[in-house]
């Protein structure tokens, strides 16, 4: 890919970024009339807003690689990405917004008035958001990387440097105009190379994607691989190499691959001849496009598909609602009704978004097999629109899909940062202004230790993990909370510490130990499928043996406040409001 | 690299670990005994002291003496204590529960006589010689000169330490509800203040409105019966009877209609700008605690200035908080008199400012009072914070 373009498009998201923060409020337009001033945030904008905010590189990349690599099971992601905010709808999205509490540790202490509890519910505030931003700054590096072959570490220090640094300088405090924005830029640049993509398959001859074929090459393809790669042959094949392979250095001679394991050094390049099977990398199971496009076929490699694929739909749809970035966007609604209205919004932006990277998942196996053979997967959405598209229009193409995905690195990277950094701040420095710069340095710093020390897990299954830890602590919180009286303290407690400490253990070992093989490690890599009944059975076992911490009275004040409609509770209603006419000097 | 990971896996692991342990140490605070055995006995002192004392700040009710009464006994070391108020058994804790059912009946010669009273065994009269609570000590709780209670001492053998002791602890029992009495008129107090601010509706904004919307009625009648409506509606927020809180929102829009009055009067004299975020819309504020620091920029900031003047509001979010500032670029005022007006000794009619400070304080503290910065002929700029959430805050 052209660096020069890469860049310009890397350095147009990240200017922008910087400016809207600095002159985000200036944005919300200045107007003498405030009744325009509360209107102007349409439930469309607000929409636009939360998909900007919540569609991050999971969502931008990670999702088209896996279905790309492992079959259409992994649609359990977008779904459940999706769907998440349907039960965030129907169960919790109205009674928070009535409680008056702003974020999760806030709903704790007003609904159980328990110190403890809410110092813990901050703490996994904390941990939740790091496991959400390290994916986000490996999937900065990665695309970096793509990009203009810098290191894999510097992209993650750039993203995490603007991001700390505005959020530290006072800027960027989630300005929904500015989210509603990178919502329409993330999805023009998905949809717009998308097209092209479409085309390029048509003008291909339309190759089948579910045909009985494992992917092979279309035409005389030449691999550059960026990293060391052992990959598995199926079918001999003879290939022109130049560089290392299998430890002996060749300059352009053929060679014969015969089947089983080989290793290839970085800088390596291989041509493969049209029609050779595609050797995938090591883990990775060539599929047919049959298996591929049949569920719970396992396609790819992937052991207990049927348990993997309720795990990730329980973690996506019970901890949309545990997300630290995502409750806050309800606030901007000016009543229910509009909140409501924006939820339905929201899916309808978010399943338009989520057709995209399934597409490029989809065509990426016929267009660009050898992503299978290096294992970036990743970086589909990416390298796609070059691949199909010669000259200068891939380039621009490639551009815009690079500036998309830093957009959601970006956008979803300070929105966390900023909800972490207000947590933080308000319950471990107690709250001032120097305490909420220092808070963003703690938000941004160990995302990047750890985004730079690890690298083993696609982008979409690390994100999957901050969501089992959501999950399996905030869900039962939050439904129990809210919809139960007989939840006590010690129950919300000692849920908290065992569903959330279980998820963050599991998610601490895979993310270091890397994918596995087995039960153990299935359990471990999809652990929503056991934590959330854990947590779930923890706290109201717990609530039942403390029965007498019980208050009645202020389980009943703080449920009528959550639940008791804002129509019964506001007071007469307005007067007429007047007609305006235009008037002079007004 | 099989070794690098492995060191990794170690490293994060005992992070994990670690990082559990201090956070449930820190949940936890275990307390290591050290000192004499003197020592010893006085921190445990100190320390039920300390346990009762917030408690006892909320005043005498059956739960608070419940839970308080525990405390009390493990002081006095006693086999049995009773806490009563009025002819009310308020708490019965420790041995001999059958005999809660006299308390009452003991207590009654020691409340009236005021002082401290002996019950002698026979009083009491019970037959089983093994019970513990066979005399007692009772002492009258005595604040601001009423008897509001008393506490009771059980023992098998009343000694004269222990009347010592139980007259001790009912004097610091006292201070203690003395002290839940004065909160309870601080908190009144406030809400006189906040009563009267809102009766407080300024006669000059009154009759200088209602002469500006006369003087439409006949050049503009649409106008005169908008800015009617506008006053009705300012005139119904402002005087409503409840609620100490609002939202953000709702004060704005009461902003909003002041401000429009106000432009009928001065016309192009006045420009206002708002520049508000929509996210911090809901958050509860205090009931008109925008309107005064407002008022304060018209009348004493633009009033007096013979150009056009020009009032900024702004709303943003910032975190957990809630920033609002008020800026106008009028005539300014003196940092000295802005500090007397927030210490409530300026004279004059300008209460708004200091009133609007200590109301915020009295609901956040300390850190969360008006920020004025201003010079003779620099302009004003008032900044408010208010944190998003706070427990017991909610708008109504």
């Amino acid at each position: 890919m052209n660096p020069g373009l890469g860049l310009a498009a890397l350095a147009v998201v990240v200017t922008a970024t910087i400016a809207f923060g600095v002159y985000g409020l200036r944005l919300s337009r200045g107007t003498s009339d405030f009744y325009v001033a509360s209107r102007e945030v349409s439930p469309l904008w607000n929409a636009a807003a939360i998909g900007g905010e919540y569609l991050s590189a999971a969502s931008f990349l990670g999702v088209a690689g896996l279905v790309m690599a492992y079959g259409v099971d992994m649609l359990a992601y977008p779904v459940g990405y999706t769907a998440g905010y349907l039960v965030l709808l129907l169960l919790v999205a109205a009674p928070l917004r009535r409680s008056g509490a702003y974020t999760l540790p806030d709903f704790a202490e007003e609904r159980l008035g328990s110190l403890a509890v809410r110092r813990v519910a901050a703490v996994l505030v904390a941990v939740i958001a790091w496991l959400y931003l390290v994916p986000q700054l490996q999937g900065a590096g990665l695309t970096l990387e793509t990009v203009t072959g810098a290191p894999r570490w510097a992209g993650a220090v750039v993203v995490a440097v603007v991001v700390v640094g505005v959020a530290a300088a006072g800027g960027m405090r989630s300005v929904t105009l500015v989210q509603g924005f990178q919502f329409w830029l993330k999805l023009t640049a998905i949809a717009v190379p998308a097209v092209f993509l479409v085309l390029a398959w048509r003008s291909a001859g339309a190759p089948a994607l579910t045909g009985p074929d494992v992917p092979r090459f279309g035409r005389t393809t030449v691999v550059t691989l960026q990293d060391p790669v052992r990959f598995d042959v199926t079918a001999p094949v003879t290939v022109t190499a130049t560089g290392t392979v299998d430890g002996r250095p060749y300059t352009g001679r053929e060679l014969t691959l015969g089947d089983g394991k080989h290793t290839a050094a970085g800088g390596t390049a291989l041509t493969f001849p049209p029609g050779a099977a595609v050797p995938h990398r090591d883990g990775l199971r060539p599929a047919s496009g049959a298996s591929w496009s049949s569920p719970l076929s396992g396609a790819g490699g992937r052991a207990h598909p049927l348990y993997a694929l309720y795990s990730i739909l329980l973690a996506t749809l019970l901890g949309t609602m545990g997300l630290p970035h995502v409750l806050v966007r309800f606030y901007t609604n000016p009543d229910g009704r509009a909140a409501r209205r924006t939820t339905v919004l929201v899916l309808v932006l978010l399943s338009a978004f989520y057709l995209l990277p399934t597409l490029y998942g989809a065509l990426g196996r016929v267009l660009a097999p050898q992503l299978l053979l290096t294992g970036q997967t990743d970086t589909a959405v990416l390298v796609l629109p070059q691949l199909t598209q010669a000259g200068e229009g891939g380039r621009l193409l490639a551009a815009l899909a690079t500036a998309g995905a830093f957009a959601a690195f970006v956008s979803t990277a300070s929105g966390l940062t900023v909800s972490v950094a207000g947590v933080v701040s308000q319950d471990l420095l107690r709250g001032s202004t120097k305490g909420f710069r220092w808070a963003s340095l703690a938000a941004g710093v160990p995302p990047l230790v750890m985004a730079t020390a690890t690298h083993g897990l696609p982008v979409a299954d690390a994100i999957g993990l901050a969501f089992a830890v959501a999950a399996s602590s905030f869900c039962p919180l939050l439904v129990l909370g809210i919809w139960w009286r007989g939840l006590t303290d010690l129950g919300a407690l000692l849920g908290l510490v065992a569903g959330g400490g279980l998820a963050a253990v599991a998610v601490v070992l895979t993310s270091v130990r890397g994918a596995g093989r087995g039960w153990s490690a299935a359990l471990l890599e999809q652990p929503a499928a056991w934590t959330v009944p854990v947590a779930f059975a923890v706290m109201v076992a717990v609530s039942l043996l403390t029965r007498h911490r019980l208050s009645p009275p202020a389980v009943d004040r703080v449920m009528l406040r959550m639940h008791l409609p804002e129509e019964v509770v506001t007071g007469p209603p307005p007067l007429p409001t007047p007609r305006r006419t235009p008037t002079p000097g007004g | 690299m099989p070794t690098m990971k492995s060191v990794i896996t170690v490293v994060s692991v005992t992070l994990v670990i670690a990082g559990a342990a201090a956070a449930l140490f820190w949940l936890v605070r275990g307390r290591r005994a050290f000192g004499t055995p003197v020592e010893r006995a006085a921190f445990a002192a100190l320390h039920e002291a300390s346990l009762a004392a917030p408690l006892l700040r909320d005043g005498l009710t059956p739960e608070s003496a419940r839970k308080a009464a525990r405390h009390l006994r493990a002081l006095l070391a006693a086999p049995a204590l009773a806490l009563v108020a009025g002819d009310e058994l308020l708490a019965w804790d420790g041995a001999g529960r059958r005999h809660a059912a006299q308390a009452v009946a003991h207590t009654r010669d020691a409340m009236e006589a005021g002082r401290p009273w002996l019950v002698p065994a026979d009083e009491i009269g019970c037959a089983d010689l093994d019970c513990p609570v066979r005399s007692a000590v009772v002492v009258p709780l005595v604040v601001d000169g009423l008897v509001v209670g008393a506490l009771t001492v059980y023992a098998r053998q009343v000694s004269a330490g222990l009347v010592r002791a139980a007259g001790e602890v009912a004097h610091w029992v006292i201070a203690q509800l003395e002290l839940a009495e004065l909160d309870r008129s601080r908190t009144r107090m406030v809400e006189a203040e906040l009563r009267a601010l809102r009766a407080q509706i300024s006669p000059h904004f009154v009759y200088n409105s209602l002469t500006a919307i006369a003087s439409f009625v006949r050049t503009d009648p649409a106008r005169a019966r908008e800015l009617l409506l506008e006053f009705a509606e300012l005139t119904r927020y402002s005087l409503r009877k409840h609620g100490e809180f609002s939202t953000l929102a709702e004060e704005l829009r009461s902003v909003d209609r002041y401000l429009r009055l106000e432009r009928a009067r001065f016309g192009a004299r006045l420009r206002v700008d708002l520049l508000i975020a929509p996210e911090v819309l809901p958050v509860a504020v205090p009931f008109l605690c925008l309107q005064p620091i407002v008022e304060n920029a018209v009348r004493h900031g633009l009033g007096p200035k013979a150009a056009p003047g020009l009032i900024t509001i702004r709303a943003e979010d910032a975190g957990a908080e809630c920033r609002i500032s008020v800026e106008d670029d009028g005539v300014g005022m003196d940092p000295e008199e802005v500090r007397l007006q927030l210490a409530g000794e300026a004279e004059g009619d300008s209460l708004g400012l200091g009133n609007v400070d200590e109301r915020l304080r009295a609901v956040y503290g300390d850190d969360y009072g008006l920020v004025v910065e201003t010079a003779p002929g620099a302009g004003t700029k008032v900044n408010v914070r208010v944190p998003k959430y706070r427990n017991g805050v909610h708008a109504t």
